[in-house]
């Protein structure tokens, strides 16, 4: 019975096909919006949430800031010692400062920064090197002329051929020896090129850079067994108590934990996603209304055929199924060119945007089965009504 | 199957309406048809020819009396079981011819066995085999825009006979064609029932109810009187 239905609902389509295409445009726009609604979001979510995992995984980043009575109290070496010291779960603590420099080689000369940091951070970054090496021991304690270059910097001011290890590099009237190249980190939320910078051990920069001994910010790095909320409130203590703040006065220093970050930003995104899908997924229903108004002017207009379907001995039930399966099969038909379609959409707008392409079968099959069933709702009343049609009443009808 | 009449109708009545509006087309109607006849009902318009024919095809209910066919009592049956006799039993051809449009003749004429769930090869050489019998056989691929008037009637007849059916009934067959047509679909539905098919025909024309074996007279609402056609003699 449901074969026979197929066969006869699959005749009235091609009898119709321009009608049916357009009957079924609204499912396959629902459809292809929703599954390019969704997929985008998921590129987004990726895309930020890499972003974010390039700043390093289980990092806080403690800066000071201005407090409530106006004071701005930099950190220092201090500061490093006792937090390394005092916190239990900190792996290892390192400190930060940076100056803009004009970087000078051959003749080349490129505005960058210069960081002075030590292997701490490298490490609390997860910075891997893409040439060279790291600073020694050595280097760091003595603060010693040597440096290592970001690939932009690399690329600005280096032949493309030629390894810039061994050569020498002036920063404004600072003579430093490269030593390594760091491999590519991106830009973090369209904070500049990250790779547009030269690292340098953190005494040296103090001294001959910044000239004093504050530390621009703390890349805090914790075992992952410890938990992140732990871990703030800790370290929120420890710096209040070095810092002599009384009870009610604000924190003057934020504490930027990566991972509630990217938690955030997951959720935003995520629900934004589905706010978006869900105005999408209102075509799919004002798609749905559509196919149960051309059916049910398909019923009249049908009359005359249902009364010599029911004459010929078809029964009610059969010309029901006959109905529905026409509305289920439009349906699916819609939904497989709407995922066809959102599939070509998401895949030019991520590669146009710049994201990655992530396919997301769950959403496609979803997607399917939301068409089907709109099919069976929409569909179900004017099977219905075509079903309980008079045969003597129907044949009569012009 | 009975030994009885192929049709046998008791007292039948039917009314349409309740109350004030009501209006009983048939007042009691007895008749009895026997298998391989060819009966033409005839009768001006209001007589309850048609209510008659419409509760012969198990299209209609009569509200009382008691219609046999072969043997059953079809009042007692439900609208599905209904359905199924026509399928199984009855043939129908309408005035109108009631093709399905842009559906081609062999489509057509298939339509009643896609109910009965025949396989495909089996469903198109049946198909064939009737319009081939009603002469139409090239013309299996046309739809009923490019068939003429009495190419469509016999494409309906040939989906009548597809089924094999017990009984034919037409409705006014000849209504839409002009007197030679009418007279080719008249002198084919006589062969048929040479063949052995029972044939039940409305018509108003005196001159076709003139090829059945019996024509049955109506007025208001009765049988007014039987008389034999011009068919009884062939």
């Amino acid at each position: 019975m449901l074969g026979t239905s197929l066969l006869l609902a699959l005749r009235e389509i091609r009898r119709h096909i321009l009608r049916s295409f357009l009957t079924t445009l609204g499912i396959i726009i629902g459809v292809a919006a929703v599954i390019t609604m969704v997929s985008l979001g998921r590129s987004v979510t990726a895309d930020i949430s890499d972003q974010i995992s390039s700043l390093g995984s289980n990092v806080f980043f403690v800066f000071p800031i201005e407090g409530d009575r106006g004071q701005f109290r930099p950190f220092d070496e201090r500061d490093v010692i006792a937090v390394r010291e005092q916190i239990a779960g900190v792996k290892s603590v390192a400190g930060q400062v940076e100056a803009n420099v004009t970087a000078i080689h051959n003749g080349q000369d490129w505005d960058s920064k210069v960081e002075g940091v030590n292997n701490d951070f490298l490490d609390a970054r997860g910075i891997e090197m893409d040439e060279g090496r790291r600073f020694t021991q050595a280097e760091m304690e003595a603060g010693a002329n040597v440096c290592i270059i970001g690939p932009t910097v690399q690329d600005e001011i280096f032949l493309p051929n030629q390894s810039p290890i061994g050569e020498r590099l002036r920063l404004n009237n600072v003579d430093c020896q490269v030593i390594g190249v760091f491999a590519t980190r991106g830009s973090v939320g369209g904070n500049g090129d990250d790779d547009n910078s030269v690292f340098m051990p953190l005494t040296n920069v103090q001294r001959r850079f910044t000239g004093n001994d504050n530390i621009g910010y703390m890349a805090v790095s914790y075992d992952g067994s410890y938990d992140s909320a732990t871990m703030t409130k800790a370290l929120v203590d420890l710096m209040r108590e070095r810092r002599v703040l009384l009870e009610g006065q604000a924190n003057d220093f934020d504490i930027v934990d990566t991972a509630q970050i990217n938690e955030t930003v997951q959720s935003t995104v995520g629900t934004l996603t589905i706010m978006v899908a869900a105005i999408a997924a209102i075509s799919l229903v004002v798609g749905g209304v559509g196919i149960m108004n051309i059916m049910l002017v398909s019923v009249t207009e049908r009359t005359r055929e249902i009364g010599i379907r029911l004459a010929i001995g078809a029964l009610a039930r059969e010309v029901q199924l006959q109905f529905l399966t026409e509305a289920v099969v439009l349906c699916c038909f819609g939904g497989l060119v709407g995922i066809l379609l959102g599939f070509g959409l998401s895949y030019s707008l991520a590669s146009i945007l710049g994201f990655q392409f992530i396919f997301d079968p769950g959403i496609n099959i979803l997607s399917f089965a939301v068409s089907a069933l709109i099919g069976i709702v929409f569909g179900y009343f004017p099977a219905r009504r075509a079903s309980q049609l008079d045969p003597i009443e129907a044949l009569r009808h012009e | 199957m009975s030994d009885g009449p192929l049709i046998r109708l008791e007292g039948i009545t039917k009314t349409f309406g309740t109350g004030a509006a009501a209006f009983q087309a048939l007042k009691g109607v007895n008749l009895s048809i026997e298998r391989g006849d060819f009966v033409a009902v005839m009768g001006p318009s209001g007589s309850g020819k048609s209510t008659t024919m419409n509760i012969l095809g198990c299209l209609d209910q009569p509200t009382g009396g008691v219609f046999r066919f072969m043997g059953q009592e079809v009042q007692s049956l439900t609208k599905d079981q209904r359905s199924l006799l026509r399928r199984k039993y009855l043939g129908f051809v309408f005035q109108g011819f009631n093709l399905l449009a842009r559906t081609t003749a062999v489509e057509n004429v298939e339509l009643p066995l896609i109910y009965r769930g025949m396989p495909k090869a089996e469903r198109r050489a049946a198909a064939m085999r009737s319009l081939e019998r009603v002469g139409l056989g090239p013309w299996a691929d046309h739809t009923p825009a490019e068939l003429s008037g009495g190419q469509q009637q016999r494409v309906a007849i040939a989906r009548a006979l597809v089924t094999d059916p017990e009984v034919l009934l037409a409705d006014e067959p000849t209504g839409n064609l002009d007197s030679e047509r009418s007279v080719e679909i008249m002198q084919f539905l006589r062969e048929l029932n040479g063949q052995g098919i029972t044939i039940l025909m409305v018509t108003h024309e005196p001159d076709m109810a003139a090829f059945a074996k019996t024509i049955v007279h109506f007025k208001d609402g009765l049988v007014n009187y039987i008389e034999a056609g011009e068919g009884a003699h062939t």
